[in-house]
């Protein structure tokens, strides 16, 4: 390596990832939609599309409208299944020389439980990262992700069956997301990501119909930036294991408020439907700004948010 | 597949709140067959921040590609007022597009209003078959000039909602005129428009028999089958619950379809 290239790397509790950029599980298929675009090896790893034990259809059109600086979405997680997945996507993604990491989600604990066992001891999946956003069948449909205790208890479940190291991926729509981010952390999880998205709605005025046919879904794009930022930088404060941030990162610069929060990696996930090369172009980019500022290492602007006004 | 900066040749209104666009592709007309779709990135802003999705509607000289589209919202807006010369990042070409009948074959082409595009491209690549084109409007003010796309001696009729040219009433009176009228021959049907005109064309060619493609039209955030949200139902003979729009279509075979439930 040129000596005179800044040094990318990011430790993330006991993963290493050539950079800090990650692509957020949803917004990138299981990677191979974008080969054809771009070399996917640059990127620091691929969080692929959420998946459950059975194969889902996902939820009944419109999915996706737009809104301001942002879009909402129902897809209702429509995924392949944990064999499918196994048989026709695991065998590429193996081929890839970047980290790649599988989402997760249940409809019940055992079925966490069961995806992690599912998955345990294959090659080629660095991490697990954990959705608790979706809907407990068992408790009458309320996430997972917004009660401290369940929330503990899924992550127990899929730390108990898995041999590899489990992010649990937080949801914003609860009243203090630090709280939830302490019972993780103490139920074993080796790193949080966060946020994923904020439960919104929208109505079309003429035909008084919400717009989206599962009525309310997931808000994302910058217009959420914001709220993730202040998020990453609370749930950072609190807890000792490493934080992946994301929420509505566009460039190079929006990646970097996330990290100066204290965030050691960041998630893009909308930007990849605007710039399908945004996770590359935002790696290059934020080379040029540490070379720009003689930054040698990327670790150095991580946690270095400045209080002082002067 | 490309992701492309492409300079914008000209950008004119044709008809009544309707433009075409010339874009400077050599990459992009190389790949692009009739039925597959361009992603556009209207604005360089946040809003609107998604591309829009638009049927690729000609090919000009070997490098100009063409896009046509009625402004109804704020990404056509943004883009009704981008300029020749500048540049509009385009991923395309996308999707699956119309299987072309073997020569010698008839070939219906039915559009309702911007529903044109996609068929203006199709009869380019059939100029040598015998060809009856159907474009149904609802006024004359809309009418889209076609005259630069080459399709002389392609038979063309119109119709429109107000009887102000043409045939007044749906453009599926004439689909059906016709059908009825040559037993002999079973042609193929080409489809584009709003959803109602496209369920009558899929429901009368369902009746008669005849081979129907329609090229459909949602929402669609990335283009490249990551989101999955441009979901279309899919009929019973289908054996799943749902394609997606941007990667199995934008054109189906009309029968794959539940018309229903769309």
């Amino acid at each position: 390596m040129n000596e005179n290239q800044p040094d990318l790397k990011v430790r993330i509790g006991p993963l290493e990832l050539k950079n800090p950029v990650l692509t957020a599980s949803g917004t990138f298929g299981y990677g191979r939609e974008f080969s054809g675009l771009f070399d996917l090896n640059l990127l620091g790893g691929i969080v692929v599309k959420g998946l459950s034990l059975k194969p889902m259809a996902g939820n009944p059109p419109p999915r996706i409208v737009e809104t301001p600086c942002g879009m909402l979405n129902a897809i209702g997680l429509a995924n392949i299944g944990l064999d499918l997945f196994l048989e026709e996507k695991l065998p590429w993604l193996k081929t890839l020389d970047t980290t790649v990491i599988v989402n997760i989600y249940g409809h019940s604990i055992d079925e966490y439980g069961a995806l992690a066992a599912g998955l345990k001891g294959l090659d080629g999946i660095a991490a697990i990262e954990v959705n608790i956003s979706c809907p407990n069948v068992e408790q009458g449909g309320m996430a997972f992700g917004t009660n401290p205790s369940v929330s503990a208890q899924v992550t127990e479940t899929v730390v108990k069956n898995s041999d590899k190291p489990v992010i649990v991926k937080l949801s914003p729509n609860v009243t203090d997301v630090r709280a939830i981010a302490l019972a993780v952390e103490k139920a074993g999880a080796h790193a949080v990501s966060l946020i994923n998205t904020l439960t919104g709605m929208a109505i079309d005025i003429d035909s008084r119909k919400p717009k989206l046919a599962n009525i309310f879904g997931g808000l994302s794009g910058p217009a959420i930036r914001p709220v993730a930022v202040y998020m990453v930088y609370q749930v950072v404060r609190s807890v000792k294991i490493p934080v992946i941030g994301g929420g509505g990162i566009m460039d190079y610069r929006d990646a970097l408020e996330f990290l100066i929060a204290g965030a050691r990696a960041v998630q893009i996930g909308t930007a990849n439907f605007v710039n399908p090369e945004a996770g590359v172009e935002i790696i290059n980019d934020l080379k040029e700004f540490c070379i720009e500022k003689g930054i040698e290492k990327i670790e150095d602007i991580i946690g270095t948010l400045c209080f002082t006004r002067d | 597949m490309t992701e492309q900066k492409t300079e914008i040749i000209f950008n004119s209104q044709v008809a009544s709140g309707t433009f075409l666009m010339g874009m400077r592709s050599p990459e992009i007309i190389a790949e692009a067959a009739p039925g597959q779709f361009v992603m556009i990135r209207v604005s360089p802003g946040l809003d609107p921040i998604l591309r829009r999705p638009f049927s690729i509607c000609g090919i000009q000289r070997d490098d100009i590609f063409l896009v046509l589209y009625r402004v109804i919202g704020k990404g056509t807006l943004a883009l009704s007022r981008v300029t020749q010369g500048e540049t509009l990042s385009v991923l395309g070409p996308l999707g699956r597009g119309f299987n072309l009948p073997e020569k010698g074959r008839k070939a219906i082409l039915v559009s309702g209003g911007i529903g044109i595009a996609p068929l203006i491209f199709l009869a380019q690549k059939m100029h040598d078959m015998d060809i009856l084109f159907l474009s149904g409007y609802r006024s004359k003010k809309e009418i889209v000039p076609v005259g630069w796309a080459g399709l002389s001696g392609i038979k063309t009729f119109i119709s429109t909602d107000d009887g102000t040219i043409g045939h007044k009433g749906p453009i599926t009176d004439l689909l059906e005129t016709d059908i009825s009228g040559s037993s002999h021959e079973i042609p193929f049907v080409f489809s584009c428009g709003p959803l109602p005109m496209l369920k009558r064309v899929a429901e009368t060619t369902l009746e008669h028999q005849i081979p129907c493609q329609v090229s459909v039209e949602t929402h669609m955030a990335c283009g490249l089958g990551a989101c999955q949200g441009c979901a279309v139902r899919t009929s019973s003979q289908v054996n799943r619950t749902y394609f997606h729009v941007c990667q199995d279509g934008p054109v189906f075979d009309s029968r794959s379809l539940d018309w229903k439930n769309l």
